[in-house]
């Protein structure tokens, strides 16, 4: 039934095989009959009714409007809830829905609470929410704002959290014991891949050379993130020492923009929307993106604690499949508006939906008065690469967050589920890649995973205490 | 009939600089004239020519936040998303439970300190010490320690709201008129009911105002807490609207907490003066 995960991708052929044109399948077709016949069962189970009917309904939408712009622009024109509602009365929803409820495994915990950041980053683990990708595997979870990373650290060491957004090295760190007590963390799938960008004060728009920034004041939004490290890499390749040229604090990346405008930044490297809402805010421009310092790095994470995995493990694949669900229907550009659009309330983001609809569609501005035009400005490759967070430990070595011998092979390999990723992905009939290792560049110089003491080696600037 | 004159000059000296203030605010808030050219990509993208909030909130905006707010005081749209009516009674309850839990503790130490000068002197410095810590100092060892966040808000509360009730307690408890105690004694009162029946009421003018100031430094401090913790309570409300830049709900905010924070104030002012004797 993969049509019910990604119930608004408007390729899906419809009608291939069925007499009334409504289902994929005969089988189907007839397994909605039989259901209308036995009508009564239907009210039975009345507590999971909700569960699958935003799923269905879109599904049904998907049915009666299969060409992408009509349905689109009948949406757009009603609204989508009025949409529903009207269509729903000539369809007969309850007989889907109690189709969808077969597969039902033994959770072994329902109610679960998972702790984001208001940041695009997290746009998977946000979306499944309000889309029912979580309802649909049967979990009933409350999704959290949190107020910084430390305390999403110090939430997932209490269990208060049952699994987390977090910023992909910081699992990692977790798990070694650096900057917290050591407590086995897991990285169930890469969030977000580039969306980051380095976002300059508007008093700075002729220093666009970073040699010119001796004495600025970053920010990043925690020690042990992409952001940190990449920002760290950018200003050392242009002949900069991170921790002697400048000055790099820890802010939270919903305070960043005020902290900007208020003259206590220089600029930052940080999560959108908060870019984004610089230049909405006309306090900052777009320097560069991360994308073009790393085309396709991680940024932030979905993971649990390995504890959490052991004891819950249905629920946690359950939460694995929602997840995974809600990437590939990230990936696709076309879904980006209709994101942009229920993740930007104030229950979510917080944001004005432009802001967020120019971080996710790539159409923005850049606050020098241009337009760009960068599809790939945000994509959300669900896929942990052991390369990824092999060359995490580099950098965290490099920077003396970690000292002496790291076995970077056991860590990385231990900390990222590529495996069970790979395995989730392909029943959900997601593209996963076939190895978990592979070379890559970061601002022109390639990392080859297998040799990360001699890639590190070759770095002049560096921490070394 | 002069109180009354009185009253009615102050009230509306009161209301003149209501006006003066609103007005000076009004007239300093003025929106600039709007750029055209909302048909320019750029421009759109700018969100320019759409509602945008643009420097500081005019009065009436505020006004209408308001207006907005307390007309859905108790709305839930989720985890995130509370009327100000919920948050602020997640941050009472907080408050709430926190300062009775430093009532318990204070006023029986503060008892025992005031009446024993051995325990007052042996007990002092660390008074002394722990006293003028900041509170929100205290905030990472709760939470690494108590390991629930919710808990260490309310620890955060407890410890701040007990150092003036204990040390007024002991204060009001020390300085109880030695003639009152002789005559208890003579009576052969005993222990017990010396202390419920003299003392207690003697100090309770001196107790209440140091449950007073408690009070106050605790509503200040929820704020802060709730700020860093999140989750739900005014403070988080303030720091949710932070994160969006909306001045207008942040200030509305900060009035609420003002009027919320003047209510406690004048409840346990009533409070005292129940307690209050003439000698």
């Amino acid at each position: 039934m993969s049509a019910f995960k990604n119930p608004f991708d408007p390729h899906v052929r419809l009608g291939a095989g069925c007499d009334c044109g409504r289902h994929r399948s005969q089988a189907e077709h007839e397994a909605e009959a039989a259901a209308l016949r036995n009508g009564a069962d239907l009210a039975a189970d009345a507590s999971e009714e909700a569960l699958n009917r935003r799923v269905i309904e879109s599904a049904a939408m998907r049915a009666l409007f299969p060409h992408d712009e009509t349905r689109r622009r009948f949406i757009r024109a009603v609204g989508a809830s009025t949409a529903f509602a009207a269509v729903s009365q000539f369809l007969p929803f309850g007989a889907l829905e109690a189709m969808a409820q077969d597969r039902k495994g033994a959770l072994e915990k329902k109610d679960l609470k998972i702790g984001f950041i208001p940041i695009t980053c997290a746009t998977p683990l946000i979306m499944a929410d309000p889309l029912g990708f979580y309802k649909q595997q049967g979990l009933n979870v409350d999704v959290v704002k949190t107020a910084g990373w430390a305390l999403i650290r110090d939430k997932m060491l209490n269990k208060e959290y049952d699994a987390t957004h977090f910023l992909s090295p910081m699992p990692i760190a977790i798990s070694m014991g650096a900057g917290s007590t050591a407590t086995p963390m897991r990285v169930a799938t890469i969030q977000n891949t580039n969306g980051q960008a380095i976002t300059l004060h508007v008093k700075h728009k002729d220093k666009r050379d970073p040699k010119q920034w001796k004495g600025f004041k970053f920010a990043v939004p925690f020690e042990y993130s992409m952001h940190n490290f990449l920002l760290r890499y950018y200003v050392a390749e242009h002949g900069l020492d991170p921790d002697k040229d400048i000055q790099i604090r820890v802010v939270p990346p919903p305070e960043m923009v005020a902290n900007l405008r208020a003259g206590n930044l220089d600029g930052y490297l940080g999560p959108d929307p908060f870019n984004q809402r610089a230049v909405y805010d006309e306090v900052g421009f777009l320097h560069i993106l991360s994308k073009e310092l790393w085309d396709g790095h991680p940024c932030c994470a979905f993971g649990t604690s390995e504890a959490f995995i052991k004891e819950n493990p249905n629920t946690f694949a359950a939460l694995y499949r929602a997840v995974l669900t809600a990437a590939k229907m990230a990936r696709e550009p076309k879904n980006r508006p209709l994101i942009a659009k229920v993740i930007s309330p104030p229950n979510y983001l917080n944001q004005p939906e432009t802001v967020v609809e120019q971080v996710l569609t790539g159409k923005f501005a850049d606050g020098l008065g241009n337009v760009k035009n960068v599809p790939d400005r945000a994509d959300f490759d669900p896929f942990p690469w052991y390369s990824m967070s092999t060359w995490i430990l580099t950098q965290m070595k490099r920077w003396g967050y970690i000292k002496g011998e790291v076995n970077y092979k056991a860590i990385a390999e231990q900390v990222f589920l590529a495996t069970d990723a790979r395995r989730l992905m392909a029943q959900l009939d997601m593209k996963a890649p076939g190895q978990s290792y592979a070379r890559f560049k970061v601002m022109g110089k390639e990392f080859d995973p297998a040799q990360p003491e001699k890639y590190l080696a070759t770095f002049a600037i560096r921490k070394t205490a | 009939m002069a109180t009354h004159r009185l009253w009615l000059r102050s009230a509306a000296l009161s209301l003149l600089f209501f006006v003066l203030l609103v007005g000076a605010w009004h007239l300093a808030t003025l929106p600039k004239a709007e750029v055209q050219g909302a048909n320019d990509e750029y421009a759109k993208l700018m969100g320019k020519g759409a509602r945008k909030a643009e420097g500081f909130p005019t009065p009436a905006a505020i006004a209408a936040a308001a207006w907005q707010q307390l007309s859905d005081p108790f709305y839930d749209r989720g985890p995130n998303d509370k009327g100000i009516g919920i948050q602020l009674g997640h941050s009472l309850a907080r408050v709430g439970l926190g300062y009775l839990l430093a009532m318990l503790f204070a006023i029986p130490l503060g008892f025992v300190i005031g009446m024993s000068p051995l325990m007052y002197r042996a007990l002092d410095p660390y008074i002394q010490i722990l006293k003028p810590i900041s509170p929100l100092a205290w905030m990472p060892l709760a939470l690494y320690t108590i390991k629930d966040s919710s808990i260490s808000g309310i620890f955060v509360i407890f410890i701040c709201s007990v150092w003036p009730m204990l040390i007024n307690t002991a204060f009001g408890v020390a300085a109880v008129r030695r003639d009152w105690l002789n005559v208890a004694r003579t009576l052969e009162v005993k222990p017990l009911r010396r202390a419920f029946q003299v003392i207690l009421p003697a100090a309770a003018p001196t107790i209440l105002t140091g449950m007073r100031i408690s009070m106050g430094i605790a509503w200040l401090v929820i704020v802060a807490a709730e700020m860093l913790v999140g989750g739900t309570g005014v403070g988080y409300f303030v720091w949710n609207e932070w994160n969006n830049l909306n001045l207008t709900n942040v200030i509305f905010a900060i009035l609420v907490i003002g009027v919320v924070g003047m209510l406690l104030d004048l409840a346990i002012g009533r409070l005292q003066k129940l307690v209050t004797y003439v000698e």
